[in-house]
């Protein structure tokens, strides 16, 4: 063969420059390992910065009432309890030291009055708790993120004379295939966007920080990279994936116009008194309270507007719901024909604060409307309708270490790749926070993982030709089909079969059209040469994107309930019996998406106490019901 | 709805290329993004071009719009007329890798230049406090995508590949003042270095800069003069002047201020850019330093102070008569080559 592939060796090889990429190469690092970081575009421009809102941790600066165990319960409450609780008890412990750390880092949070960093509110958490920058904290996060790696390559610099000595950065390097030598990861192959030429990383871990799959939806808040890359390659080596049928529909996403179709209109918005408006003016949200939230809710305007000055003796306005009741409601307004004409209600801020005010506390929100779409905040309401925003599923893995479960050793996943810390819904600004958190722990053990290893993993020659074959079977077929056509349908199949309201029927008819998909994206062809092919690049991207597709419809289709991110038409309740099961996805021999139920981890005594019998009546089963009874002695 | 519209763009790679003309379709409320995917999609599948967020946020889609620099997500199409011919270009200051692609790799070695911030000491996480005026400042600058639009405007590199090497370019400007001005940094040498190491002085002020920035950075006035500012008031302290003129010059030649840097000469060009990452020990600034005589020129005079200029602006490098954007029909594109353009 005569294909020229560049090799290199390394510890750890972190798949994924995104908030908990760069975590985790910071943490293999600080460990001693000699580390990889891929970065599929340049340095620095991860979909992370789009991450408006804030992070989340239980700091207290705000409401000193605050602690791990409020934000527990309120990550519970959002994830509808599927949550992997341990993944939730270590993430509202642990978030706090997160952030702080980033001000070592050189970060600059928005300040309290006495000068600690700043909380806002959220929806679905009970206290204000997202430390923020302005509406450009996933930027802030980013950047630190990037500066310190820097500034421990400017550490090895000085004592290696080299910057690339323990840490290195790949930019637009995208990776293909995980090595496997047996059961053990050996290293993982890819191409530079740039030059089209291969290169092969010989390393005994892996860890997948590759983000989400929204690029498989029509409108989507997701960046071109977001081709669920890290969930195929898991699949491919042999992990499994749970929680799929979970995506996030971003309620309040721009409908027009097109040039900011699928833009986020941050949650703050509404934290900071932004309002929703059917086209007949009407506050709609008081309508669609549901009963497990009745109580926390406010039922009159009155009482909403008094909450934004008082929240400790008013409830919080129903515009504050979690996202999925949000998104929901906007929906059925639409439907019912109360809609505006590009098929969104109405977001109203400028009637609720002065300019002045808006424009300080929403800059970038502000700026970015003006110059995008020439939509001035401050004097008009948005159009505004539910956008796929994050994927809840993904790598089912060990709570504590971040290592795949399956039959691979020294595979790691953190943040949105990852599955389980969510449950069935996100609560906002939680993935920043989750990705220091676990970004962090997957660094730490696998190079623990490598540590430990008695001996290095080996390629194998004919796994790298496959590989190579693989790759370049776009570009031998250049008559073949159109990725960027192909692109287009799956999107549309998903979109309208697989989108935020399923039926039974359009869920096997997506089954079907997947099943055609995929035999066209077997001919799929690539125009061109290998430097810098954007079309050839797609084309390898698309075979991720129909895997992690079928997962979600199979799923979909299997949980007949709905909850969270994952809404049946035809099964509109939540029930108790599939709070209980995990759907797990893994790859047959064939190449067949293969699901499989498990139960889900049984939370510990001195958790579930946290929570009162009136709220777990809505979730749990009478068995589990009357356990807890047991466990706490309390009478019917 | 949507109308065929005309537009050019820049195909080729590092060994050359040419405009190539395209028809497209554009419908209402779309960007100039929107058209360069239509391209992909129906008429040219491998036209490389860099994008992630689409949302003005990640800064990866720069390129030369008309002839000036922008982000491709923030061109609005209604900003055309509708027989308006849209000419679309590399970043010019920047080797081409292939179409509108650059190789940008020239930003990532200044920042990895560039000091870190300094944790102070003592301070455990946790314990930082700090004023909400006080982080606005550096905020402004932490505001930045690095979409380097203000490194390819910036005319002490654009077309001068041989400042590159002693210069580090407003978006490494931004970054000492932000650190600078950070209220817990613990390095106090920021203003020195950007001085000393990162080719400030070569900086005339012409806001090239700041006119391009897609986040509205004042880059200019917050932070580049500033740090001139501060710099020039050490520089050309009156006192100091004046003990320079009372004190025998011999007596001072000595104990230059930046050790490390360009041979004691205490001009406002840089010294010698390397190092840079604490390894350029001794850069230290002190108030303890002595006097340091400004420079004679090669003429036998005084440097002439930029900040003495009339115009706050200061000459465009592309005289007065320019206006922008250039009309289409005078666009023409040749992408420098290194070593082959050097008659500049």
């Amino acid at each position: 063969m005569t294909t020229r592939i560049e090799r290199h060796h390394y510890d750890v090889v972190v798949i994924g420059a995104g908030g908990a990429g760069l975590r985790a190469a910071i943490e293999a690092r600080l460990a001693g390992k000699r580390t990889a970081i891929i970065s599929k575009s340049l340095f620095g421009k991860a979909h992370t910065v789009m991450a408006e809102g804030g992070a989340a941790a239980a700091m207290g600066n705000v409401n000193s009432r605050d602690n791990w165990m409020v934000h527990f319960g309120d990550t519970m409450r959002g994830g509808k309890f599927l949550n992997n609780f341990r993944m939730a008890e270590l993430h509202a412990k642990e978030a706090p030291d997160r952030i702080w750390e980033l001000e070592t880092y050189g970060a600059l949070f928005d300040r309290t009055k006495d000068g600690k960093i700043s909380q806002r509110n959220f929806g679905g958490h009970e206290y204000p708790r997202l430390a923020h920058v302005g509406d450009r904290t996933g930027l802030e996060l980013i950047r630190t993120l990037q500066q310190k790696i820097v500034s421990l390559q400017q550490e090895d610099y000085a004592a290696t004379g080299s910057y690339d000595a323990k840490i290195r950065v790949f930019a637009e390097t995208t990776i293909t295939e995980l090595v496997l030598d047996g059961d053990r990861i050996a290293g993982a192959f890819g191409y530079y966007r740039e030059s089209g030429e291969f290169i092969l990383l010989e390393a005994p871990a892996v860890v997948l920080a590759t983000g989400g799959v929204g690029r498989s939806y029509k409108v989507t808040s997701n960046s071109w990279e977001y081709t669920g890359d890290g969930h195929a390659l898991a699949l491919r080596a042999g992990a499994t994936l749970i929680n799929m049928e979970f995506l996030q529909f971003h309620p309040t996403g721009m409908v027009w116009p097109p040039s900011v179709k699928g833009i986020l209109v941050t949650e703050s918005v509404r934290g900071d008194g932004g309002v929703l408006k059917n086209s007949e003016g009407k506050r709609f949200m008081f309508d669609y309270v549901p009963d497990v939230f009745r109580r926390q809710y406010a039922e009159t305007e009155a009482e909403a507007d008094r909450w934004y000055s008082d929240p400790d003796h008013n409830r919080r306005p129903p515009e504050l719901l979690p996202r999925d009741e949000v998104a929901r409601a906007i929906n059925s307004e639409v439907k019912a024909g109360r809609g505006t004409p590009a098929g969104g209600v109405l977001l109203d801020i400028a009637s609720r604060l002065p300019a002045e005010e808006i424009k300080r506390r929403l800059p970038s929100m502000y700026h970015q409307f003006k110059e995008l779409a020439d939509v001035d905040i401050t004097k008009e309401p948005m159009e505004v309708g539910p956008t796929c925003h994050y994927v809840m599923g993904g790598v089912e893995v060990d709570p504590d270490s971040g290592a795949a479960f399956g039959h691979v050793a020294g595979l790691f996943a953190a943040g949105e790749v990852s599955g389980g810390m969510h449950g069935s819904n996100r609560l906002g600004g939680n993935s920043l926070s989750d990705l220091l958190v676990f970004g962090k722990r997957a660094g730490e053990h696998a190079a623990a993982y490598a540590d430990a290893l008695p001996t290095r993993p080996k390629v194998a020659t004919a796994d790298v030709e496959s590989a190579v074959d693989i790759a370049l079977a776009p570009l031998n077929r250049q008559s073949g089909e159109n990725p960027y056509t192909l692109q287009q349908d799956l999107q549309a199949v998903m979109g309208d079969l697989v989108g935020i309201i399923r039926r039974e029927g359009e869920l096997a008819d997506a089954l079907k059209r997947l099943q055609e998909l995929k035999l066209r994206v077997a001919n799929v062809g690539a125009f061109g040469g290998r430097k810098y092919n954007p079309g050839w690049h797609l084309a390898l991207d698309l075979r991720n994107m129909l895997v992690v597709s079928e997962c979600t419809a199979k799923a979909a289709l299997e949980r007949d309930e709905s909850r969270g991110g994952h809404t049946r038409e035809d099964h509109p309740k939540m029930d108790p019996k599939w709070r209980l099961v995990n759907l797990v996805c893994s790859l047959d021999d064939v190449g067949d998406v293969h699901l499989d139920h498990k139960p889900v981890p049984k939370m510990p005594d001195e958790l579930i106490k946290l929570f009162d019998r009136t709220e777990l009546s809505k979730y749990l089963t009478d068995e589990e019901l009357a356990a807890y009874d047991a466990l706490t002695g309390e009478a019917k | 709805m949507g109308t065929k519209r005309h537009f050019r763009v820049w195909r080729g790679d590092s060994s050359g290329g040419e405009i190539q003309d395209f028809d497209v379709e554009v419908n209402d409320g779309e960007v100039v993004l929107d058209i360069i995917h239509r391209l992909q999609a129906t008429q040219t599948p491998d036209l490389a071009c860099r994008w992630n967020c689409k949302a003005g946020k990640c800064g990866s889609c720069s390129m030369e719009i008309n002839g000036t620099p922008k982000l491709g997500c923030m061109t609005r199409m209604s900003t055309f007329t509708d027989d308006e011919t849209v000419t679309i270009t590399p970043l010019r200051t920047f080797p081409v890798i292939r179409d509108l692609v650059t190789d940008v790799s020239f930003n990532y070695e200044k920042a990895r230049e560039t000091p870190a911030f300094a944790p102070p000491e003592g301070l455990a996480p946790g314990q930082y406090r700090m004023r909400q005026v006080d982080v606005e400042r550096s905020q402004e600058f932490r505001k930045c995508i690095e979409c380097f639009l203000c490194q390819n405007t910036c005319h002490v590199v654009r077309d001068h590949e041989e400042n590159k090497e002693a210069f580090a370019g407003p978006r490494y400007f931004i970054r000492a003042a932000e650190l600078d001005m950070h209220p817990l940094d613990a390095k106090s040498d920021r203003k020195d270095y950007a001085q000393a190491q990162q080719g400030l002085g070569y900086c005339n002020i012409t806001k090239c800069c700041t006119e391009v920035c897609p986040e509205h950075i004042k880059i200019t006035d917050n932070a580049i003069i500033p740090m001139k500012e501060r710099v020039v008031d050490r520089r050309y302290d009156p006192l100091v002047w004046l003990g320079r003129k009372i004190f025998r010059r011999d007596q001072l030649e000595h104990a230059p201020a930046y050790p490390a840097a360009g041979q004691g000469s205490g001009n406002l060009a840089p010294g010698d850019p390397a190092g840079g990452t604490g390894v350029a020990a001794g850069t230290r600034f002190s108030s303890a330093r002595p006097p340091a005589a400004p420079d004679l020129g090669p003429d036998g005079k005084l440097d002439v102070a930029e900040l003495l200029s009339q115009r706050a602006g200061g000459p465009s490098p592309f005289g007065d008569e320019q206006t922008f954007p250039l009309p289409n029909e005078h666009i023409t594109y040749h992408h420098p080559e290194i070593g082959k353009d050097e008659e500049h």
